[in-house]
């Protein structure tokens, strides 16, 4: 599902966030990345979301060369991919099921569709009690529960999500963690970003360690 | 089909709730293209109404012939008769100097003044209208011409060369008001670009997170651009109310001056084609304006 080989990325000014970083993640795999702040985590998930692109080279990504996608192809590529932010980034100006539909809504899937769609991701995540109301009225949890919904409402073969934990206690963490668990075991290949590390041994799904931008170490999973 | 009507209609009505929910805001940059629209607009129909009214004092062209003072009657009735002829030549209508004195000495209230002279100064007089077809001003002038070289003529005068001058001067107006059109069209897209681009500025997050999900340029474009569509399209109108109003104001003394010349009386408004022309154009600066901003902003933004 994703193949780094060689992949370096230096920013403008000369910082090096991600040097030689060759891995595999087979389709279905779940893997966590981990490493200190500034280790290069977040660089590789933008890599693979093409928010940045690598300085050397290349990155497969659903047997597509992220780099070369032509900027009228990225929305689609998008759509393969749902994401789950640390700091949710939820649209505060508009309701829970507002905020779930949007992927559906930019790929313009029909409205009875959408709503069908919406409230069975809400199910999953446990808020469908809670759809006409806004983001800040929730909590930190329930609002990374909607960050989740929306990342999987329209079934993304591959979930990425950077420090989905980063804002929540040990309990909410581990809810959240659950749920992640749960995709996986639905067959979607889920990629993590975090440095909790009792999150990542009680898993016990493979990671990668990043120092530097190095990966010097890749150990457990096997499945 | 049905599916991106349906999507173009929703983002048009929630565009339209925007502007209402921000009324001051809006309002202001509503305002502004309405008055900077307004303002070539009522140019152009101050000119077209004085084309019209300059047309109808051209179309009632008299050519004066100030005959040698002389000159016989019998003389000048043989030249009368000889001009009537010509078909050229509508009418002929002499004024003697006694005739010309009394009304001169009517309209002019120097009577007192007259009746100290020891003669009559004034020549006599033949007013020549030219037929229908042969007033346009460069008929006039060569038929003016043509009458000058007859002996009897001391002086063929066009009556009216002012009304020429008038003419090239509204010429002039014109094509002012055109370039001035430009300018302020110019001031429209940047008005209209400006607001956009504090639009795209404010909703960066939101921007971000759309591109993030999936959301083409065009998804992600259409709510500015019928924002931006949306204020030229009402700038317009605002402007329309304008000039209307400002014609109500001046139909009074417009009616006066055409009343004074003979001409058509009431002023004319915009009228069908100059008002679908104003709308379509203050639309279509604001969706370009938008257009624009949107395109250079969303570049910045990954």
């Amino acid at each position: 599902m994703i193949q780094f080989s060689h992949v370096f990325k230096r920013y403008p000014g000369g910082f090096d966030a991600l040097k030689d970083v060759s891995f595999e993640l087979a389709q279905g795999e779940m893997a966590f990345i981990t490493g200190h702040s500034g280790a290069g985590k977040s660089t590789l998930l933008k890599l693979i979301t093409h928010i940045e692109v690598p300085t050397r080279g290349s990155l497969l990504v659903n047997h597509k060369n992220v780099a070369r996608l032509a900027r009228r192809q990225l929305p689609y590529f998008r759509r393969s991919v749902g994401v789950v932010f640390q700091d949710y980034r939820l649209l505060t100006d508009r309701t829970v099921f507002d905020n779930v539909a949007l992927p559906l809504v930019v790929a313009g899937v029909p409205a009875r569709e959408t709503g069908r769609r919406v409230r069975a991701a809400l199910e999953k995540v446990g808020l469908l009690q809670k759809e006409r109301i806004f983001p800040l009225q929730l909590s930190g949890g329930e609002q990374q529960r909607v960050g989740i919904a929306r990342a999987v409402v329209n079934r993304p073969p591959l979930l990425l999500a950077d420090e989905p934990t980063g804002n929540l206690d040990a309990a909410l963490s581990d809810e959240i963690m659950e749920l992640f668990l749960d995709f996986h075991r639905h067959g979607t290949t889920v990629l993590i970003a975090s440095h909790d590390q009792r999150l990542i041994a009680s898993s016990g799904k493979r990671v990668l360690e990043l120092r530097l931008g190095e990966v010097v170490a890749d150990h457990g999973g096997g499945a | 089909m049905k599916a991106w009507v349906v999507r173009h209609l929703q983002v048009f009505f929630a565009t339209l709730g925007e502007l209402v929910h921000a009324p001051v805001a809006n309002g202001m940059t509503i305002a502004v293209i309405g008055v900077t629209l307004a303002l070539p607009a009522t140019l152009y129909v101050g000119v077209q109404n004085l084309q019209r009214l300059s047309g109808g004092i051209d179309a009632a062209g008299q050519i004066s012939l100030f005959l040698k003072r002389d000159t016989a009657q019998k003389e000048i009735d043989a030249l009368a008769v000889r001009l009537r002829k010509r078909n050229e030549v509508e009418s002929v209508s002499f004024l003697s100097p006694d005739a010309a004195l009394e009304e001169f000495k009517r309209a002019s209230g120097f009577g007192a003044a007259l009746d100290a002279l020891q003669r009559n100064p004034l020549p006599p007089v033949l007013l020549v209208t030219p037929a229908s077809r042969h007033r346009t001003p460069t008929a006039l002038r060569t038929l003016t011409e043509e009458f000058g070289k007859i002996g009897a003529v001391e002086l063929a005068q066009f009556d009216l060369e002012w009304v020429q001058r008038l003419q090239a001067i509204l010429r002039l107006a014109e094509r002012g008001v055109w370039i001035l059109t430009a300018l302020l069209a110019v001031a429209v897209l940047l008005i209209v670009g400006n607001t956009i681009r504090l639009a795209v500025l404010n909703r960066r997050e939101e921007i971000e997170i759309v591109r993030l999900v999936g959301g083409t340029d065009a998804f992600i474009r259409r709510p500015f651009l019928y924002a931006g569509t949306l204020q030229g399209a009402f700038g317009a109108l605002l402007a329309w109310l304008l000039v209307a109003g400002t014609l109500a104001l001046m139909s009074g003394p417009i009616g006066e001056l055409g009343a004074l010349y003979g001409t058509g009386a009431a002023a004319a408004g915009l009228g069908g084609s100059a008002s679908m022309a104003l709308l379509a154009g203050g639309a279509g600066l604001g969706w370009l304006g938008s257009r624009i901003a949107v395109e250079r902003h969303l570049r910045r933004i990954f």
